[in-house]
Order: structure tokens, then sequence, then C-alpha cells
């Protein structure tokens, strides 16, 4: 990773020749902070004002905004909700047991293991597959563009595409079409019989009152039908009589404009395609059939004397899809949306790790028969580790900062489902439940979970300048 | 590598040879439909944008494609004539601008001390800024807010500029001092020979050798402003917000201000999408190296 961190910007930079005999340079860190005098820099050294002047912006800076308020919330934290009184551990107690922040805690778990390793895991397969398209650059770009727009911009997006509504959230219309082609989906919802005279139910399922005869064509008149599931259905036509054979009609009783008999096909009535009837006698499905464009169905004669049924699935409330934002969906949803964002980083960053693995093994381990996966598995991963490991860490420590997503993606409703430790800080600062002593105590719990990351930084850069 | 590869080459019979043609097939489709998947949410967006509230109301975007005659720029009128949508533009350019500006003077001012001057404890005072790095922001959120309380700088861009610069500082200080400290040694004893103080030195020959390092550096940070919104929503003037804390305050009722949203979040990404497309090895470089983020 050291070519990553800071070769990354020196790559991009003009040809110097970097500074690597061990006199020149900075090279000191090696030795005490006293021994970096023994190396003058020019005839005079520098003098202290000189320093000083080029320092003190960043360092006041960085010592007024950075420095003392970690210390300022270590100390905060110790005190109860006004400030006045000394609350000991109470405030980090209540982090462990308050109900929301309990939530928040578990959410962050999942985010910090998920959320990094599914988009490295991304980034990784498709730094490997671009390598050898040409027009991989154009992927890369496409991938890696989200890292430019807002958490903000991010969320508005995917606050659309998780629309419950299907008609207008594309990610349950394409889960509904998905769903619909594996199981058709009711032909007319909703619809149902006029009054109890012909047809009579419960559950969704409508009988008839009276068993049917071959012969004498049955009549099954429905109203409720919504117009947008009857464009382009034919008029209905009475049943054909057919010898020793169970015939009727399925159609709209209902003429446009009022007028027309109920339970008598009147001329511009609307047929009812594709409704399955079927044939019950003593609770047995007998036999089942489904109606025509025209409305017209046919049982055979082994319906004779049963009733006919129209089953449930006729009129069942169309399928709607996921609710992606509902309680327990919306953390998942939106740990969707941040690997959108962030997966072209992972790939990125991991694509200029391969940049660097040396040629020669990946053939040489070809040449000894290895397939591409033995070769990508036993070559070009190990080799990689470095990179992927900084990759998840980065996205870990990035993770946990991770606010404006779920604050703009999750709806009112379920926002204390999805409730993350650095939005809880901000409910407990500045938002709906103040308490700038738990606050407080989740930010140095935030603090104390990059600490780590601090270190093994420190001992990295170190070693890379002692070299 | 030549020789290596038509021995491969003549190794793999015929049957493995089409065997990885077709896999070449199937890996180059998954990645057409992977790049659409990716490029879909943004598409959605953008075609909303451009569409009236009844009809974000009555369909799905993909309607459009079907009857681009839906289409109409009336929710960009209504944001253009709309002073405080204009308005928190510009605060935003006026927070996003200064805060870029003072990172890149003052992280230059302290990377150049760290790579070229003398002074005790150089190292020390290098390796506590680095450690600071990884802080989240989070962790100063109460204490500055007091502090510019009692400055008088609560809820006011100056503060705002202020938070962003002094947080982007330690990642500028790490990137400027490693790319100055590639500066070849005898430009810099020359130009001191020749007599030029270590202010001149800095402004003439320092800054302009570290282009590309700025540029990195700079267009990082001006993305990772203009894109805040966490900061802006404690910090800046709620009553003349920057963009992303005004379009936040319509989030709340997502569905009837939808075709604000839609556009509102199309114009808040222009910028950073010009920016990203404008200068993208620089935003590379930049990323990469702020990976020790």
């Amino acid at each position: 990773m050291s070519t990553a961190s800071a070769g990354g910007a020196a790559a991009s930079g003009p040809p110097v020749p970097p500074a690597d005999t061990p006199s020149s340079g900075p090279s000191g860190a090696a030795g005490p902070p006293g021994a970096s005098g023994r190396k003058p820099r020019s005839a005079l050294g520098t003098r202290a004002w000189v320093a000083a002047l080029f320092l003190l912006p960043a360092l006041a800076l960085l010592g007024a905004l950075v420095v003392y308020p970690i210390g300022y919330s270590v100390y905060r934290s110790f005190l109860d909700a006004s400030g006045d009184g000394f609350a000991g551990v109470d405030n980090y107690r209540e982090v462990f047991t308050d109900e929301r922040i309990r939530t928040a805690l578990k959410n962050n778990v999942i985010w910090v293991i998920v959320a990094p390793s599914v988009a490295t895991a991304l980034g990784l397969i498709f730094a490997v597959l671009t390598e050898r398209v040409r027009w991989g650059t154009a992927f890369k770009i496409v991938v890696f563009m989200p890292m430019a727009i807002s958490m903000l911009a991010a969320g508005i997006i995917f606050r659309l595409v998780y629309e419950q509504n299907p008609d207008r959230g594309v990610a349950n219309a394409v889960w509904v079409g998905v769903h619909d082609t594996f199981k058709a989906p009711a032909p007319f919802p909703g619809a149902h019989p006029r009054d109890d005279r012909l047809l009579t139910g419960a559950g969704g399922a409508f009988t008839t009152r009276t068993v049917v005869k071959a012969g004498t064509p049955a009549v099954l008149p429905l109203v409720g039908a919504k117009p947008k599931d009857l464009k382009g259905a034919q008029a209905a036509a009475p049943p054909r009589e057919a010898a020793g054979r169970v015939t009727g009609t399925v159609w709209r009783d209902f003429t446009r404009g009022g007028g027309g008999k109920p339970g008598v096909i009147d001329p511009g009535e609307k047929a009812l395609k594709g409704v399955t009837v079927e044939a019950v006698r003593d609770g047995r499905t007998v036999a089942s059939a489904t109606s025509a464009a025209d409305g017209t169905f046919t049982l055979p004669a082994s319906a004779d004397g049963a009733l006919l049924s129209l089953p449930a699935s006729n009129f069942a409330a169309p399928y709607n899809g996921v609710d992606w934002l509902g309680p327990s969906l919306v953390t998942p949803a939106i740990i969707g949306a941040y690997v959108w964002m962030w997966a072209g980083f992972a790939m990125v960053l991991i694509a200029a790790g391969l940049a660097s693995v040396p040629r020669e093994l990946l053939e040489a381990a070809r040449v000894d028969g290895a397939n591409e996966w033995q070769v990508f598995r036993r070559v070009t991963v190990p080799l990689l580790a470095p990179v992927l490991g900084v990759v998840l860490v980065t996205l870990m420590i990035n993770v946990l900062k991770i606010f404006d997503l779920v604050y703009i993606i999750a709806p009112g409703a379920s926002l204390d489902n999805a409730n993350v430790l650095a939005l809880q800080l901000y409910q407990s600062s500045f938002g709906t439940d103040v308490n700038q002593g738990v606050g407080s105590a989740i930010a140095v719990f935030l603090l104390v979970l990059v600490l780590p990351v601090m270190l093994v930084n420190l001992r990295r850069i170190r070693k890379e300048r002692q070299r | 590598m030549t020789t290596l590869d038509t021995a491969v080459r003549a190794k793999r019979s015929l049957p493995a040879r089409i065997a990885g043609r077709l896999g070449g097939g199937v890996m180059r489709l998954f990645l057409v439909v992977v790049g659409l998947f990716w490029l879909t949410p943004t598409v959605g967006l953008l075609l909303s944008s451009f569409r009236d509230k009844g009809d974000i109301a009555a369909s799905g975007w993909w309607k459009v494609l079907s009857h681009p005659a839906q289409l109409t720029t009336e929710s960009y009128s209504t944001l253009f004539s709309n002073d405080t949508v204009m308005k928190s533009l510009l605060t935003t350019a006026l927070i996003t601008v200064p805060a870029t500006v003072l990172v890149v003077f003052v992280g230059a001012l302290a990377g150049y001390a760290f790579a070229w001057l003398d002074f005790p404890g150089r190292d020390w005072w290098f390796m506590a800024v680095v450690g600071l790095l990884v802080v989240p922001v989070q962790v100063a959120l109460i204490p500055v807010a007091k502090l510019f309380n009692s400055l008088g700088i609560f809820e006011s861009t100056p503060g705002v500029v202020l938070f962003h610069t002094a947080f982007g500082l330690p990642f500028a200080v790490f990137l400027l001092r490693n790319f100055f400290a590639e500066i070849p040694r005898e430009l810099l004893e020359a130009a001191r020979l020749d007599g030029a103080g270590e202010i001149r030195l800095f402004l003439r020959v320092v800054l302009p050798l570290g282009g590309p390092a700025i540029a990195s550096l700079g267009i990082f940070q001006f993305l990772w402003v203009w894109n805040d919104m966490l900061i802006a929503l404690i910090f800046a003037d709620s009553g003349n917000p920057p963009i992303t804390v005004a379009l936040q305050q319509q989030v709340r009722q997502f569905g009837d201000n939808i075709d604000i949203l839609a556009s509102g979040a199309f114009l808040s990404m222009a910028v950073p999408l010009a920016v990203f497309f404008a200068f993208q090895r620089q935003f590379v470089s930049g990323v990469m190296a702020g990976a020790v983020k």
C-alpha cells in the first residue's frame, strides 16, 4: 500500500527524482527529535520564527478545532445532560442500554461488517474483469462517478429507486416483474358479485348458489373489475350450448352510463378473460376451465351437478413488491446505496494495486498449468492482500461516520430502525433527544473505535520513512 | 513476455480456447449489465427531474422512454426563478472556495516546513498531525459549536469554512509534505544561494512545483466541502443555508416535493460532476492518497 498512499499523488506529478540518498530529504524519522539538527539544510539553518510562521496557522487550527475538541468531548462525556453535574459513567451506561442507541450499535456492527466487504469484493471483481477489456476505462468511470456526488444527492436518488409503489420505484418494478413472471398475477383484482343472488362467497372466492346442469348455460356476472384490467376486453358473448357439457360466461355486469339488467348480458358489457372457473362437488374440485376472450368457458360433463366456484386467485390484490424502506429491510437497502457509491473507490485502488502485480508471476502460473480461477485465487489475491486490507479498513472508518445517507433515505417511520451511531450522535447533540453528555459519550466511543487504525497508520508511515 | 504468451497459447487446446472466448463474452456481457445497473439510479433521477409533478406521481420515470413528449423543463425554470435555491447555491460556493483555498495554502505552508525546515521535534509534530487523519468529524461537533458560539461565528459562513479547513488539514499536510519532500535538494539549495529567503522560496519555487499534488488536494477538498451536509446542518446560517441543507429540509415531505428535489439534487450534482469529469486523474490520485484516512 505504500505505493497507493504516498506514490499515488507523486505518480501524477512531474518526473521528479526521489531524494533517496540517506543524507538528503526528510529522513530524520529514525532519530530522536533533537537529532534532526544534525543535518542542517542550509548554511544558516532555519530561524525559529520562520518555522513558526510556516507552522502556526496549521497547528493553531488543528489545536483549536480537532485536538481540543477531543479533550473536551472526553470531559463532557462525564457530565450530565445540562453540563452542570458530574454523571460518572452514566452516559456510557446509557449508550449501551438505551433501546434506540442499542439499535444504532447493532446496525453499526452490520454496517461495518457488510458494507466494506461487499464494496471491496465488488471492487476486486470489477478491477480484475476490466483489466483485459478495451472499454474498461469507460466502465470504471461509470462505477466511480457516484463518488463525486453528495450523500444527499445519492439519498434522493435511492429514495426514488426504493419507492414502494411498483409503478414508481424501479427496484420494486423489477422485483414485481420478476415475481409475476413466475407467478401470474390475478387477472381481475377486486372484482366481486353485485349481490348474493347468484354467487356467494367468503375469503375472496365465490361459489354459485345452485348446481349447474349440462346443457343449461351458467351466467357468472361480476362487478368491480378495474378499468385498467379491462383495457382491450371484448364484448361478452352468451354461452354456447354444448351437448353434455357445462358452459357459461364470466363478464362485467355493468353498462357504462347506466341501463342494463343485472344478471343479463346486455350489449356492450365486457367479457372477463382468463378467469379460472372450477367445478366443485362435495368440497372437491372435479374440473376447471379458464374463460376465453369473449368470457365463455366450457367444462366437461363431469362438472354436471357440481357447484361452480371462482377461486380467490382471480381476485387477489396485486403483488406489491417489497417494502424496501420498511423497518426490517431499511438498513440493507441503505447499505445498497452506500455500496453503489463506494464500490468505485475500492475498484480504483485495487486496480492500481493490480497494475503493480508483476505480469511474469501470473504468466508463470499459467505456464505451470493453473487455470484462470487458480491464478486469481492463488497468485493475484495474495499479492493484492495489502491493498485489500487498506481498502477494507478505510471503508470501515468511513462507515463508522455514515450519517447523511441514513438520515436522507430512511423515511420518518423507520428512521429509528435504521439508526446508526453517527446519526444518534447528531440527534443526541442537536436533534430531537438533546443530551450532550450522551452525545459526547458516543463521540468518544467512535474515537476509540478508530484509534487502532490511527496507530497502524502511524507505524506504517514511520516504517516507510525509515527506508 | 511475448515468448511466454506464445508458449501459453500453444499449450492451450482448441476446446480450452473456445471456452476462453465464451468466457470472455460472458464477462463482457456481465460488465455491460453491471454498468447499466450502475447508471440506472442516476438516469432515473435525471429523467424524473424533467417530468412534471403529476407524471411523477402517476408513473415511473421509465415510462418516459416510450412517451418522450412528457419531458418538460418546468421544474428547472421554477428552480432558477426561486431565490432561495439560487442563494443556497451561492452560499455553497462561498463556503467551498475559501475552504479549499485555505486548506491548500495552510497545508502547503506546514507541508513545506515538515519537508524542508529545521525545528526541534519536527518528526514528532508531523506524526501528531498525521495521527489526526482518522479523527471523525463527529467528535468535534459539540465542542466546536460551543467554541464558535462564544466567538460569535456559530451559524455563519466563516465558521463552516474554518471547520472544513481544520478537518482537511491533516490530509493536506500529509499529502503535500510527501510531495514537497521529493523536490530535488539541489534546486532549493541553489535558490537559497541566490539569496532567496524561505518565504520567497516557498512562493516562487515550492508552490509552483507542487502543482499536481495541489490540484489533487484542491479537487478532493472542493468535492468534500461542496457535498458536505452534516457540518453545514449544524454550523451554517440556517436562514441562508447551502444547497445540501436547503434540499434536506424538503426531503421529509419527499412525495410532495419530488419535482423540486429531483431537479435540485441534479443542480447540486452539476458542479461536482463537472469537476469529476474534467479532473478525473487528479481526483483519482487524491482518492488514492486519501486512502490512509
